[in-house]
């Protein structure tokens, strides 16, 4: 097959992974359009497979079957409560792959040069135009892979751009394989999930990341392989630390950045490997990825730099002291008040998921619903610890995706709302955002549930929460507290709605 | 503890301290409840619905005083109740430290503890012991209703076949806690409805209740009610001059004349003068909630209706939350239950007097063989001072227009940077980078580009499944893994095949993942 039929393989499968993203644009649409990039990526690995400069196929062929099956074991037995922890393990195997690709590069590079040098000739040397480069004899040129073709063909600049796209994808690729690693270590609880750092802070990052860029420029300068093996060890380190130090809540925009950081690693080694699919692709995620950090950074009124950072910056001062207390309201009572109520706004965090308390949840919206109740939801860009994931959790529990909306669209309508309950989520609905210019989160844009004529809370204890932050919510004259696990609270109420 | 309530002894008296309501909700906290016998009657509540609470019936009101360790009631004891109070034993109820001084002093003699209901402070914590405000709200309700029932006409407007009805107008004069509740059940009523009240803070309550606030055409700095506890107090003759004016322009049009004002430890100010009554129409009623302290009015007699020669209405009742005996006793059963919690921590029946808790310590006239009246201050304050706000300022258009401009001329200004940063950028990539890696960096280019148009017009719900479906487009690297696993070096071959392994693992996960998420998304 000719080498042309793969690069217009390749263009029909980057249209199709357009409109594959384009299509997520609305719940109906999305439901085509993942078939678009389902197809899209049949198209290019075929194409591949069949295409010049393979060998192995049968070997690739089993390898992928083994894949498949592992990916749907994955896939399939998933909890969409756990969604964040299969996101963030399939970066780093992304991240992984980059890294191993990026170092097969290197190899040929070295490969390649031997066999210049055999053949009595230099790679990358350039003819009399000083332009062209002088290649290998034809014989030997032909029997070599695609791939080895393409350095052969090289002159020694671009040689030398090969190594720096490559040092790109390994680096990055290195950094999102140990960071996607901790974050998922984080979201599945296998990594205490607090902020924590090794002594000297980000002075280590860095540091790591300086003599990464030195060993880089020792090798482009030609010092040879071991450069690039140190140089990726630093990078899994960096990996490693930068996300140790950024707590739970921030997860989504770690992992939205982790999502990113894939993408820029695959376009990198489309650079170094000359194929433009990996380029275009790697760059459409890699924006993705970007996008999503910085809607989830405005969702929390902090800087990208200061997320990565880890931890929330300092007060600006005294903090307004809370006055009042919390008033605990049982079962019976919050059952009453819905009873009565005629419209009703849920506001779901992390802690339903952690509950598991989604399906209690979508069993009242029924029940309210079929009393004729306007029940909707409020969700928050940042409640849970992936983007969206709180949509993810009610469409599991098969709450129709219509009556779930964004914040923008619902925090008018808390005033004339009477009852809001807030399931699990704190930050998200704290006042202080909004009243206290010295909080930790002032002006970060929050869910004005307190304006409803009464607020029901259902959280484990009294404790702040993850980022210790004081709610005066919990402290208002409209708030009861119904405190116990979620699921178990919502179960207990679920009888008295009648 | 034994929590004790009897039979209300004054004349009249329709309420109880304990409801068979309240009572399951003090044994909760470890009390044992008690209650004489017939107790409840007159507020509806039987000694079986008791019984069937767990009340223990006391027999007579001596076995009743003898038993119970805590005695909860309405009403400030009389004689014969001071006596059969003894040491050690605790009294709920209302008692005013100033004119039941003498009864005070006897009760910190025999050593008894007497928590005062009206003494209760008005910080927020407290506010559901409140026992003031709760009986409040129901006089301003049940003021509207005696005034209805004394007024010979609708108080919504009506069409009808045999006619126009106009609707009646209503003054509220004072807007605390009883206030406000005339004016809800008078808006709701349908009447037009006025309010007054000297702290113009409270002009937007009033107001948000859907009655009109009545301002003054005053200069004075006008007091901030919350540097006196939220209450009102004394105001300049000359205040009360513009006043008394703006009363007289309204009362000829006023059907029904609500006055709740009041200042604490006072004589009632008098707000509605003879001449205001003389110029209102026949059949007009005017409830003056003030009665007990003289009145408003100074035609109202105290526990009496009467009718002035010009046909007008004055209703002086006194008792107006005993008139609603089932609902004032839930309210302040329920206050009395929310102070009981307060004085047993722990839950566990055992009562803890702690005199360094504001709301105890204030509301405890005697304690210890002593009188414990008056309070000190207490710590926090009543109500945050009003922040003085600056109203937000309401633009021009032509302010408007400048702002949108200026905001325009931003955006172009970062819009153009942005792209002249990146066009050099570019640019100087070009001028060192061959030709062959500017044919890649073009695609890369316009990828990036594309990549954040279409993003953004993901739908926030969506984020998840994006995620997933980038995630698995991001395996597209086994491309290169592919590319390379037919080499002759047996450590690439070992690398490709590792990468062609994870990478099929994520591209197939991923995008079942995805289809599986968005099956899930159903619409009602």
């Amino acid at each position: 097959m000719e080498f042309g039929f793969t690069i217009a393989a390749y263009a029909v499968a980057a249209v199709l992974f357009i409109l594959s993203l384009g299509g997520l644009s609305g719940q109906e649409s999305a439901k085509r359009a993942v078939w678009y990039g389902i197809v899209g990526m049949a198209i290019a690995v075929v194409a591949t497979l069949i295409g010049p400069g393979q060998g192995l196929g049968v070997v690739s062929i089993v390898l992928i079957a083994l894949g498949a099956a592992v990916g749907y074991q994955l896939a399939t037995k998933v909890q969409m409560t756990q969604m964040p922890e299969l996101v963030a393990i399939m970066h780093s195997l992304v991240g992984l792959a980059a890294v191993f690709v990026g170092f097969n590069a290197d190899i040929m590079i070295n490969n390649m040069s031997d066999l210049f040098v055999e053949n009595g000739g230099v790679l990358g040397a350039v003819g009399p135009d000083g332009y062209t480069a002088v290649g290998l004899p034809k014989e030997i040129y032909d029997g070599l892979s695609s791939f080895g073709q393409l350095i052969a063909k090289k002159s020694n600049v671009e040689i030398n751009i090969l190594k720096v796209e490559l040092v790109l994808g390994i680096w990055i690729g290195a950094v999102t394989f140990t960071g996607s690693v901790i974050a998922y270590g984080k979201l599945a609880g296998k990594v205490d999930t607090s902020a924590s750092k090794l002594p000297g802070g980000h002075l280590l990052n860095a540091g790591a990341a300086g003599l990464s860029l030195l060993f880089a420029v020792m090798y482009l300068g030609g010092s040879g392989s071991w450069t690039l093996v140190l140089l990726t060890l630093l990078a899994l380190f960096i990996g490693y630390h930068l996300i140790m130090g950024i707590g739970g809540a921030d997860m989504p925009v770690v992992v939205s950045m982790l999502n990113s950081y894939s993408g820029w690693a695959a376009a990198a080694i489309g650079f170094s490997l000359g194929n433009d699919l990996l380029i275009v692709v790697g760059a459409l995620v890699g924006s993705s990825g970007a996008i999503l950090s910085y809607i989830m950074c405005k969702a929390m009124n902090r800087s990208f730099v200061s997320v990565i950072l880890g931890g929330f910056g300092g007060p600006a001062g005294e903090q307004q002291a809370v006055e009042g207390e919390q008033v605990a309201i049982e079962a019976d009572g919050v059952a009453t008040a819905l009873n009565e109520a005629d419209s009703v706004i849920i506001i779901p965090g992390y802690g339903m998921a952690v509950a598991q308390a989604q399906g209690a949840v979508s069993e009242l919206v029924k029940k309210l619903r079929a009393k004729g109740k306007n029940v909707r939801f409020a969700i928050h860009p940042v409640a849970g610890r992936l983007p969206g994931h709180m949509n993810v959790l009610l469409a599991e529990a098969k709450v129709p995706y219509d009556i779930v909306m964004e914040m923008d669209e619902i925090n008018e309508d808390f005033p004339d709302t009477d009852v809001a309950i807030v399931i699990g989520s704190n930050d998200i609905v704290n006042p202080a955002a909004q009243d206290d210019p010295n909080s930790p989160i002032a002006g970060m844009p929050v869910l004005e549930c307190w304006k409803a004529k009464q607020v029901f809370v259902s959280k484990r204890g009294q404790g702040t929460g993850y980022s210790g932050i004081e709610n005066p919510l919990f402290f208002k004259e409209n708030t009861r507290m119904f405190y116990g696990d979620a699921k178990a609270s919502l179960d207990k109420l679920l009888p008295m709605i009648d | 503890m034994k929590i004790g309530t009897p039979k209300e002894i004054f004349e009249g008296e329709a309420r109880v301290a304990m409801t068979p309501e309240s009572a399951t909700q003090l044994q909760k906290l470890g009390h044992e409840c008690i209650i004489e016998t017939g107790a409840g009657a007159k507020a509806g509540f039987s000694d079986a619905d008791y019984k069937a609470a767990g009340v223990e019936i006391a027999k007579t009101a001596a076995a009743l005083w003898k038993a119970a360790d805590v005695v909860a009631k309405v009403r400030v004891p009389d004689e014969a109740e001071m006596k059969r109070l003894r040491a050690d034993q605790t009294l709920i109820s209302f008692f005013s430290p100033v004119a039941d001084e003498a009864k005070m002093q006897a009760a910190a003699k025999k050593g008894a503890t007497v928590i005062a209901m009206e003494m209760i402070p008005r910080i927020s914590r407290a506010q559901k012991m409140d026992a003031l405000s709760s009986m409040a709200n129901i006089a301003g309700y049940r003021a509207v209703i005696e005034a209805g029932n004394n007024f010979g006409r609708f108080f919504t407007g009506q069409i009808t076949a045999a006619g126009k009805v106009p609707p009646a107008k209503v003054l509220v004069v004072g807007a605390g806690v009883a206030g406000l509740a005339a004016i809800g059940t008078s808006t709701s009523l349908g009447a037009i409805t006025y309010a007054f009240d000297v702290r113009p803070e409270v002009a937007e309550q009033v107001e948000s209740m859907g009655a009109e606030f009545v301002y003054l055409d005053f200069e004075e700095e006008q007091q901030d009610g919350s540097a006196s506890g939220g209450y009102a107090s004394v105001s300049s003759p000359e205040f009360r001059e513009a006043q008394l004016a703006k009363f007289r322009e309204l009362a000829p049009d006023m059907d029904i004349v609500i006055t709740t004002a009041l200042i604490p430890n006072r004589e009632a100010p008098e707000l509605w003068t003879e001449d205001m009554v003389k110029s209102m129409k026949p059949g007009s009623v005017i409830v003056d909630l003030a009665a007990e302290k003289g009145g408003n009015c100074k035609l109202t007699v105290a526990d009496e209706k009467i009718v002035t020669e010009n046909g007008v209405t004055i209703i002086g009742y006194t008792d107006f939350p005993s008139r609603m005996g089932a609902q004032a006793s839930s309210l302040y059963a329920t206050n009395i239950r929310h102070l009981m919690t307060d004085l047993t921590p722990e839950k566990d029946g055992v009562i803890v007097h702690d005199m360094e808790d504001d709301v105890i310590r204030g509301a405890t006239i005697a304690h210890a063989k002593e009188v414990t009246f008056p309070p000190p201050p207490p710590k926090v304050a009543a109500i945050a001072a009003a922040p003085k706000k600056e109203a937000p300022k309401e633009l021009t258009a032509e302010e408007k227009r400048a702002e949108e401009v200026a905001a325009f001329k931003k955006q172009t200004q970062t819009q153009v940077g942005l792209l002249a940063i990146g066009g050099a950028l570019v640019l100087a990539v070009g001028l060192v980078a061959p030709a062959s890696f500017m044919q890649h960096f073009i695609v890369f280019v316009l990828s990036v580009f594309i990549g954040f148009q279409v993003i953004w017009g993901v739908a926030h719900s969506l984020h998840t499944p994006l995620m997933a479906v980038t995630n698995a487009i991001s395996s597209i690297i086994i491309l290169g893994a592919l590319i390379q696993i037919g080499s002759s070096s047996l450590l690439i071959t070992l690398l490709a095949a590792l990468s062609v392994f994870m990478a099929s693992i994520n591209i197939f996960g991923g995008f079942l993942v995805t289809r599986r998420m968005l099956a899930m998304f159903q619409k009602s």
